[in-house]
């Protein structure tokens, strides 16, 4: 007997590889044809007519299916609350620091969590009005990934009040 | 005890695969239907609780979207097992014993279709020494399936048997995925999909919800005719390698059968979850079942077998035939772990 | 209707980075074993067994208690597996003890683990799924918007969160069990330590630790043989709501407020500040102190602050809050719940050792998870409810 095989083993790497097959929904699945056109669409709940964006289907605060014809939304909005991220993660290809933004489309009463390019670390701050910089056409697909990142507009800010409900 | 009833009962289609639907658009109308069934409004609902897999869905906290439709607001007094939907309604049925809940939406759901089943299944064993090795399943249901027939539990015509009853019944269950009328000689001419099993010892793969309602007795008569009482309910683990177990009884059902009082009465019908032919004979004979006793007339598990909500769905389908008064007495039972590994018995009585 | 409980036994393991003399198996039978040592009670007087942790694919095991059933003593006995968040660990003890309280069972073994070095939590919080873009990079960078929120909102020094960390960090060394432990912590070393998501320092984010807690829960006849104080459980609850809808109050849910009303009800207690003697609040970043103090009601609304500020959360404090060091100095995630019961049964019982709040009767053990929409707390008392 070596030496060795008397060691404990302290780490094993055993890689582990599944395949998922998902299915956006039927929700979903408009709200992404619609994105790979350049357009985004929210859509009510029908008890209180609240715009949900982006969707999943429901109002998870009434346990409804979000039916009735969906609602157009501009790309552009106001910063909600953010953090600047210094932590690199295997699944987010962003080169650190990246501003992570939640972002309150004008018309939506959801925030859209993205980055925000194009401002230096110490000019975010809540209540900014950004508008969404989109990659070239060519390269749209049914992904909210169509949308590169958000950049300030440079309008005045909006109110503290006016979004605060949404943090 | 506290008494405590089902009073309602829900559930989508098994379907192979749920194209257009994600996990939450599969519950919303269940629970939908359940509470319309029941008349009843999320104001009654004392306590929530869920069976769900984060590895059917490829997601961490996967069941947390479950939650978008229940509609939890005002927040809910809820809690989720990583389980069969059968073992949270476990949990609220003990909630309901403690006082501290008098009716609870329990619901159970799973889209096992987004992956591949059998191999995520060998996620569940030893992760040092056998998940490496990658047994799927079916191989492991296979393994024991041959000590069945080599020890004199069951035959391969008997374990065809199984498939044809459960079958023959699920044409009276629109929700079912395999229904129709077969032979067992036709089917045991079809070959082998790991030997001994063949395609029909298998229970499907499956997509789908159940969702149901709990009461304790004096909410229960409000709600339901004829309640389907809780007369014995338990669960037992065995341990999980499969070299340090009886393979050829189901021990752990045997057990929680007897704690659960399966037997204290006639049993005039069973709803088994086992998802393989020879377990379900195990399962029958661990429960002692006998001609007299109607098995699986939804057609139980392999006739349709929505991971995570299959369990919950035998405790539904033995309910909804308590309060039609098509039984007086009823068990159902859910399972989890590779080769029956851990059982739960639910005994539910009428009036 | 509903019997009394009691925590008879507390086992913890020591946790740190990397247990690797021990499988997910012998972490779990460590601290279990540890708590029946403490409950004087044999494996065998177990009737059943409840245990939590966090995500599956953090390990990579599929339901991981099912081979765990024969290091936990679980071979044929009833075992569940609760999975709600982060606050895994306090709805573990929750359902434990409803399994006593709904007169099931007599001695219930409780416990909850994670074996961060066998796993990538990062990862598994982050996998990037179709259809959306990944920008939240681990827990961090899902709070730390939250906490900008609550700092805009209630008008907080900068420095509340540096003040937290100090304290949590101190309180560790008294705590045999901890994981990080900075022997020269300073306000200067916490302030000038990296931002990761800002306004989240590195020193003011909780480890990534191995380890496991259990607890052996009884009923009111065993307890009272106890050769030990036991905790008496005075009042258990739980709370969720969705993740997102609209007009959401994501820094103060509702989930927290209607959950520590209902629990302070069921308890007796009108003014938690003043009747409750400490408090073990998941806290895995500094600045959830102050906001989870205003979601327990301890403080009014956008005040949290103050209490740490004025160095009431302190041990010397009036209300000493995680005396054991907090989630800041251990986080096995699964295990983080549970631990903070455990701490608070500890100290009512007077066993807290170097870190035992005198005189302690009533504590609290706090968890959350999720979006902060999972809450999970109970009240332990040195006497009976």
């Amino acid at each position: 007997m070596s030496e060795d095989a008397s060691e404990a083993v302290e780490l094993l790497r055993i890689p582990v590889e599944l395949d998922y097959t998902y299915s956006a929904g039927q929700s979903a699945s408009r709200f992404l044809r619609a994105i790979a056109e350049g357009r985004l669409l929210g859509q009510r709940c029908p008890v209180d007519g609240k715009v949900y964006f982006p969707t999943r289907g429901s109002c998870p605060q009434h346990g409804v299916p979000t039916a009735g014809d969906p609602v157009e939304l501009p790309d552009r909005g106001c910063i909600v609350t953010y953090s600047i991220v210094r932590v690199p993660s295997e699944n987010i290809p962003l080169e650190l620091p990246y501003i992570a933004v939640q972002v309150l489309l004008d018309g939506a009463d959801t925030v859209l969590m993205h980055v925000l390019g194009e401002s230096s670390l110490e000019d975010v701050h809540m209540g900014m009005r950004v508008q969404a910089v989109w990659r070239p056409r060519g390269e749209w697909t049914t992904s909210i990934g169509n949308i590169l990142y958000f950049k300030p507009t440079g309008e005045p800010d909006a109110p503290y009040d006016s979004y605060r409900e949404h943090i | 005890m506290r008494e405590a009833a089902i009073v309602a009962f829900a559930q989508s289609a098994s379907l192979r695969r749920e194209m257009d639907r994600n996990e939450v658009e599969i519950l919303i109308p269940v629970i939908h239907e359940l509470r319309t069934s029941a008349g009843l409004g999320n104001e009654d609902i004392d306590f929530v609780c869920s069976g769900s897999s984060d590895y059917l869905a490829g997601q961490s906290f996967a069941f947390v979207a479950g939650l978008d439709a229940v509609g939890a607001w005002p927040p809910v007094c809820e809690s989720h097992v990583e389980m069969d939907g059968a073992f949270a309604l476990y949990e609220a049925w003990v909630k309901i014993q403690t006082g501290s809940a008098d009716l609870a939406l329990v619901y159970g759901f799973g889209k096992p279709s987004m992956g591949d089943l059998p191999i995520t299944m060998a996620l569940q064993l030893d992760p040092y020494t056998q998940t490496p090795l990658w047994p799927d399943a079916v191989s492991m249901a296979a393994l024991q399936a041959r000590m069945c027939m080599e020890g004199g539990v069951c035959s391969e015509a008997e374990m065809a048997a199984r498939a044809v009853r459960d079958r023959r019944n699920a044409k009276q269950n629109p929700k079912a995925q395999l229904k129709g009328d077969f032979e067992v000689e036709a089917l045991l001419a079809e070959p082998h999909l790991v030997s001994p099993l063949r395609r029909h010892d298998c229970a499907p793969i499956s997509d789908g919800a159940a969702a149901l309602i709990i009461a304790s007795a004096e909410r229960a008569r409000q709600i339901c005719q004829r309640p389907a009482w809780i007369r014995g309910f338990e669960h037992i683990c065995e341990p999980q390698d499969l070299g340090v177990r009886d393979l050829l009884r189901s021990r752990s059902t045997e057990l929680a059968a007897q704690h659960a009082g399966a037997n204290r009465g006639k049993i005039d019908v069973a709803e088994l979850a086992a998802p393989f032919t020879h377990q379900e004979i195990l399962v029958e004979r661990a429960l002692g079942l006998g001609d007299e006793v109607s098995v699986n007339p939804s057609g139980g598990a392999l006739a349709g077998n929505p991971l995570m909500a299959v369990g919950l769905a035998r405790i539904g389908e033995a309910a909804a035939r308590i309060s039609s008064g098509e039984a007086d007495r009823a068990v159902a039972h859910a399972t989890s772990g590779p080769c029956l590994q851990q059982n739960l018995i639910c005994v539910l009585e009428g009036d | 209707m509903a019997q009394r409980a009691a925590v008879i036994g507390v086992g913890q393991t020591h946790y740190q980075a990397r247990r690797r003399d021990v499988s997910m198996a012998g972490l779990v039978r460590e601290a279990a074993q540890r708590a029946l040592e403490d409950a004087q009670c044999t494996w065998k007087e177990v009737d059943a067994v409840v245990i939590g942790k966090a995500p599956d694919m953090f390990e990579g095991v599929m339901m991981p208690e099912l081979g765990l059933a024969d290091a936990l003593g679980g071979a044929y006995k009833p075992m569940l597996r609760v999975h709600t968040a982060g606050s895994v660990g306090g709805s573990t003890g929750v359902v434990a003890a409803s399994l006593v309280q709904g007169g099931i069972h007599e001695r219930v073994l409780c416990v909850a683990y994670e074996k961060q070095s066998e796993s990538n939590a990062t990862w598994a919080l982050s996998i990037s799924m179709p259809f959306s873009v990944a920008t939240i990079a681990g827990a961090g960078g899902y709070f730390a918007p939250l906490v900008r929120g609550y700092i805009r909102r209630s008008g907080a020094p900068e420095d509340t969160g540096v003040r937290v960390a100090v304290k949590d960090r101190r309180n560790a060394l008294r705590n045999p069990y901890a994981h990080l432990r900075v022997e020269d912590i300073s306000f200067e070393m916490v302030a000038n330590s990296p931002m990761l998501w800002d306004p989240i320092r590195y020193l003011e984010t909780c480890p990534s630790s191995d380890g496991a807690c259990a607890l052996v829960l009884a009923s009111e006849s065993i307890a009272e043989r106890a050769e030990k104080t036991p905790a008496w459980i005075h009042a258990t609850e739980m709370r969720s709501e969705p993740t997102q809808f609209a007009g959401r109050d994501q820094v103060m849910p509702r989930a927290t407020l209607d959950n520590a009303a209902s629990l302070y009800k069921k308890a007796g207690i009108q003014n938690p500040r003043r009747e409750l003697d400490c408090a073990e609040i998941y806290v895995p970043f500094s600045w959830f102190e102050p906001m989870w103090l205003e979601g327990m009601r301890i403080a009014e609304p956008n005040q949290g602050w103050q209490m740490t500020c004025e160095g009431a959360t302190a041990m010397d404090g009036d209300f000493p809050v995680n005396m054991s060091g907090g989630v800041l100095s251990s986080n096995p995630i699964g295990a983080s719940g549970l631990i903070r019961f455990a701490e608070s049964a500890l100290q009512v019982r007077g066993l807290a050792g170097e870190r035992q709040v005198d005189g302690a009767r009533l504590a609290l053990g706090h968890a959350y998870g999720g979006g902060s929409q999972y809450f999970s707390t109970w009240i332990v008392g040195s006497q009976k409810p």
